[in-house]
């Protein structure tokens, strides 16, 4: 293996850079987490992270790695695709359960529910009577 | 010059990752309700899996990249498991 001192500075500056943005990002990020005001704010904060943050930590990663052992490293192409996929699905679903959460405890800061569409295939219409009553107390 | 540079770099952005942990870490034990405590878990584990790149950067030995994957692929199993536990009270129904 081969020490990093080997590293040329036309890869040991990009680099740099791209780690110093990654995690400015990061941390930016993560101060919005920590400033801002309702959750509803404080849900696309980390999202500075977890695109253009570690984005750019992987291309410095995958910069530093190509150069130092002289061969394409494309192996931080997992972790990114990974992120692409993963942050909107979990980040919709706690949305939802939040937004779930604060219209069951009837929190008067979130819009009400939309009108439910006639069912005409339900013979009595009550189950879903029974759903909208289900209360969730936990904190 | 340009090794130090980048040594030097390479410690400022874990000091900035740290600090973001420590953000997220705060919005976990403080946050008012358990959903902003699910969000700053998530943020912790993105946070997480940069800081291990930057480590495996700085030794230049691609080990903490597994390591990297892991801890992403587990924050995104424990933070969808922890959404569906706040929607419906159960993980599997």
């Amino acid at each position: 293996m081969t020490n990093a001192a080997d590293l040329p500075a036309w890869a040991a500056l990009p680099t740099a850079l791209l780690l110093l943005l990654g995690a400015g990002l990061a941390l930016t990020g993560s101060l919005g987490l920590l400033r801002l005001g309702s959750f509803y704010d404080r849900i696309h904060a980390p999202t500075l992270g977890t695109t253009m943050g570690i984005g750019c930590v992987l291309l410095a990663s995958m910069l530093f790695f190509s150069v130092l052992q002289t061969r394409l490293v494309l192996h931080e192409l997992l972790i990114a695709i990974l992120m692409v996929v993963t942050t909107p699905v979990t980040l919709m679903l706690l949305a939802r359960a939040a937004l779930y959460r604060d219209r069951s405890e009837g929190c008067d800061e979130v819009p009400p529910p939309p009108p439910l569409p006639p069912a005409p295939d339900l013979p009595g219409g009550a189950p879903q009577a029974q759903v909208s009553a289900k209360v969730v107390e936990r904190t | 010059m340009s090794t130090e540079l980048l040594s030097w770099s390479i410690l400022l952005a874990q000091i900035l990752l740290t600090l973001a942990m420590a953000c997220a870490v705060y919005r976990l034990l403080r946050g008012p309700r358990a959903q902003d405590r699910v969000l700053g878990l998530d943020t912790l584990y993105v946070n997480a899996t940069m800081l291990l790149l930057t480590f495996g950067i700085r030794t230049s030995s691609t080990l903490y990249f597994e390591a990297a994957l892991i801890i992403a692929l587990l924050g995104f199993v424990a933070t969808a498991a922890l959404a569906k536990f706040l929607m419906r009270g159960e993980v599997i129904e």
